[in-house]
């Protein structure tokens, strides 16, 4: 194709170099951008821009899942007030990049219909945006009536607002409000020098997928450096990230369940994902697996007691779980509660650009280990589980499937790796980067993908990181999903996404 | 005087034995059977907290909620031994002084002006109001099979009618309880006590606001109206014939056997969807009118 106006790259692979990406005038940048995306196998896996001299430089960065391709985009502007024409209308999944760009550097986008604050950072454009005036769509009737749930909610949870417009016991529209955290992790990458602080920073972005993010960041500071992980780690890797995938998905299942009030499941399924994560505690001592991704190596290599165990006790979960949930997903009671409860439609999936977990479970077969493999998974064959209908059923039957596919996944793993040379060498933080480099990193965590995308500077030091977890377009998923539903369906229909606050509020 | 006693003492252990049922059901060991009584003696220690918006209803809803029950179990004999209050037509107000409970709690939590406490409360007037039939109905079925109106006399009646059917009738009535009594203490499959959830909830989220003293009253009420239910379906059970002895053994059976029965259920199914209790509730009422339309016609009262 037309090579002159973007570059293309394979995930995880070399770096480009910032000055090759070709810049295009903004109206030939939107053209491109929205053919592109108007395609069901294309999405937008990051759209962002970092000052350069006194100017604006946009990247946005799109995976085509057919190809395996990432196209990289990109265009400027001069730092006068001018606005930009808005994707938005054109194609509705890039307004919550719209809207982040807006709120941290200010750019005007005519014509995008919802620009609200997404996250409140302390580096925001306009210092006068603050919580209590978040605009929040209103509807006036006498028979509706609004409800406002948290920041502060009843379980031990991160903080968010939920506004919800009903109409008797009928959601019309909810709207969820983040950014109450202010962490300003993205900042914190660029501000230190130290490796080992980075790859600490990278576990904590979000706490239920520190392998995800930890793998994420590692990957992309290897492709910086030129490091090609040698066979044995990038197995390790999948390794954990799979274990990773089958305890959130088991908690998962136990947290429906009581969403529900079916003691049963809830406590069958709860007993198993302690089994899962007290294994990645004995493999790397961190039951959350936080430790155990490095770049350049690892402090905890793979041994084969840890495979024995690892498969022992996966043998055991995979017999175990099978059984409850053929329990939970024949129960009339649990039926009733599930089908047909918080159905996100294919259509709406794809326009709020739905990843992961959500978009397959509309039959949207985006799954980066298939589509962008990265790691061993360029070795394995992954075939995405899929469900069709979208509602909380599918999710819960979308996990279900996924932890036995996941088992499987770690079984031809470790056979891979008991004939493999091991190799796997002691971290290294110190790893210099290409300078002048961009790059990206996809990982698929149990949530859906994640991307981050690093800018490196004439220096060779990071000027620009970002980071984007599944959760930043899901959430909208989840609005729309609870569109006409029972209120009290609401706990439920959350819980199936089970989505980031803190992946939001970086 | 012996039907108010007992209540009382069998309260104690109820809410203890739901709870110990759920623990074996669900693989633990659970609490003693005396810990939910610890925490209620724990709360009567402390003080209430109440909130700047909420004025004199709510205030005073936890203490006339708990002696409405003690008022509806001065009604309630013990076999042959009457209610300290009895009169023709009792049960009629018997179901309002619940019902007086009930709505002050209501009011309460409207007072509170929150939108979780007024939609919990809409959902709580719903039901209330969908079961009544289903009580009434029932009670008036007794009412004709034993030609009597108040409950002292209804249940010593019972089982000397010579009635073929009465053992049809006990059984029916005793499941129509223990239903009732699931809807109007908030339980499975109507609602869950145990969720930490606002939105799905209906009783538990008006009582959101009460803490400490007033919080026990609420669990003091709602643990005697168990046992209240119980000892209505005993009474159904239990022919008033038999040596005393063996009946305060049969009453405590009875209680027991209620409270199991409740946990089990809380342990193997899940909630029904909120806009399926209505539907729930009405099948009571229907079943109900079932049995008082066989019993007109048993009585040659319908041609």
């Amino acid at each position: 194709m037309n090579g002159r106006r973007y570059l293309e790259i394979r995930n995880d692979s070399t770096p480009v170099d910032t000055t090759g990406i070709p810049v295009l005038d903004y109206s030939l940048f939107r053209e491109e951008v929205t053919a592109m995306l108007n395609r069901d196998d294309c999405h937008c896996l990051n759209y962002f821009c970092h000052p350069v001299g006194a100017g604006l430089r946009f990247i946005c960065c799109i995976a085509d899942d057919s190809s395996g391709l990432i196209r990289i985009f990109s265009h400027e502007k001069g730092d006068d007030d001018s606005a930009l024409q808005s994707l938005t209308p054109s194609c509705s999944a890039m307004h919550i990049f719209e809207r982040e760009i807006h709120e941290r550097h200010g750019v005007r986008f005519e014509g995008h219909p919802w620009l609200k604050p997404v996250r409140y950072p302390s580096y925001r454009a306009d210092k006068l945006s603050v919580m209590n005036n978040y605009p929040f769509y209103t509807m006036a009737g006498e028979a509706l009536h609004e409800v406002g749930v948290g920041p502060v909610h009843a379980g031990v949870i991160e903080p968010g607002h939920f506004r919800f417009t009903c109409n008797g016991e009928e959601v019309l529209h909810l709207e969820i409000q983040l950014g109450y955290q202010h962490r300003g992790v993205e900042s914190l990458f660029t501000e230190t020098g130290d490796g080992l602080r980075r790859v600490l920073l990278s576990e904590s972005i979000a706490g239920d997928t520190a392998v995800g993010h930890g793998l994420a960041h590692a990957q992309l500071v290897e492709s910086l450096a030129g490091f090609n992980p040698p066979g044995s780690l990038q197995v390790e890797r999948c390794i954990a990230l799979e274990l990773e995938r089958i305890a959130v998905h088991i908690g998962d299942t136990a947290a429906l369940c009581t969403d529900v009030a079916y003691q049963l499941g809830q406590v069958a399924c709860e007993a198993l994902r302690t089994m899962v994560i007290n294994t990645t505690q004995f493999w790397c001592g961190n039951r959350f697996g936080k430790g155990l991704i490095r770049p350049g190596g690892s402090n905890y290599p793979l041994t084969e007691e840890i495979t024995v165990e690892i498969l022992r006790v996966l043998e055991e979960v995979e017999r175990r779980f099978g059984n409850i949930v053929s329990c939970i997903y024949t129960l009339p009671s649990v039926l009733g509660r599930f089908e047909e409860t918080g159905t996100l439609t294919r259509q709406q999936a794809l326009a709020v650009g739905a990843v992961g977990m959500a978009a397959r479970t509309c039959g949207i077969p985006r799954d980066t280990r298939a589509t962008h493999p990265f790691q061993y998974y360029r070795q394995t064959v992954i075939n995405p589980v899929l469900q069709e209908r979208g509602d909380v059923m599918s999710r819960g039957m979308l996990r279900a499937m996924e932890v036995n596919e996941s088992v499987n996944i770690i079984r031809g793993l470790t056979g891979e790796w008991s004939k493999m040379k091991k190799e796997t060498e002691r971290p290294r933080y110190e790893l210099g980067f290409r300078p002048g480099s961009l790059a990206v990193s996809v990982v698929e965590g149990w949530r859906g993908e994640i991307c981050h995308v690093a800018v490196t500077g004439i220096n060779g030091r990071l000027v620009h990181y970002r980071i984007k977890d599944p959760s930043l377009h899901n959430w909208m998923a989840l609005a729309l999903a609870v569109r006409n539903q029972e209120i009290s369906d609401f706990p439920v229909c959350n819980k199936s996404f089970n989505l980031s606050y803190c992946g939001n509020d970086l | 005087m012996t039907g108010f006693i007992l209540i009382v003492i069998a309260a104690l252990f109820f809410p203890g034995i739901i709870l110990r049922t759920k623990s074996i059901a669900s693989g633990r060991k659970g609490p003693g059977l005396f810990q939910p009584l610890k925490d209620i003696a724990v709360l009567l220690r402390k003080g209430s907290v109440f909130s700047i918006s909420t004025g004199l209803i709510f205030r005073i809803a936890p203490s006339v909620a708990l002696i409405s029950v003690a008022g509806a179990m001065l009604l309630l004999p013990f076999s042959e031994h009457k209610a300290i209050l009895h009169f023709e037509g009792d049960f009629i107000m018997f179901a309002y002084l619940l019902a007086l409970g009930k709505f002050f709690m209501i009011i309460a939590a409207l007072d509170t002006g929150s939108s979780f406490e007024g939609m919990g409360a809409s959902r709580e007037a719903l039901y209330s109001m969908l079961v009544e039939p289903a009580f009434f109905i029932l009670l008036a079925t007794f009412a004709m099979f034993s030609s009597y109106t108040s409950f002292s006399v209804i249940f010593n009646h019972f089982y000397i009618t010579g009635n073929d059917y009465v053992f049809i009738y006990s059984i029916i009535g005793a499941y129509l309880f223990v239903q009732i009594a699931m809807v109007e203490n908030s339980r499975l499959p109507v609602d869950d006590p145990k969720t930490h959830l606002e939105l799905t909830m209906v009783h538990e989220v008006i009582i959101l606001d009460y803490s400490g003293f007033d919080k026990a009253l609420i669990h003091m009420a709602t643990n005697l109206k168990f046992a209240l239910y119980g000892s209505l379906i005993y009474n159904l059970l239990v022919p008033a014939g038999w040596n005393t002895l063996l009946k305060i053994g049969a009453f405590f059976g009875v209680q027991t056997l209620f409270a199991v029965i409740i946990g089990i259920t809380e342990s193997f199914r899940a909630r029904n969807k909120m806009n399926k209790n209505p539907k729930f509730i009405l099948t009571l009422t229907t079943i109900a009118l079932i049995a008082f339309m066989v019993i007109l016609i048993l009585t040659e009262k319908l041609v």
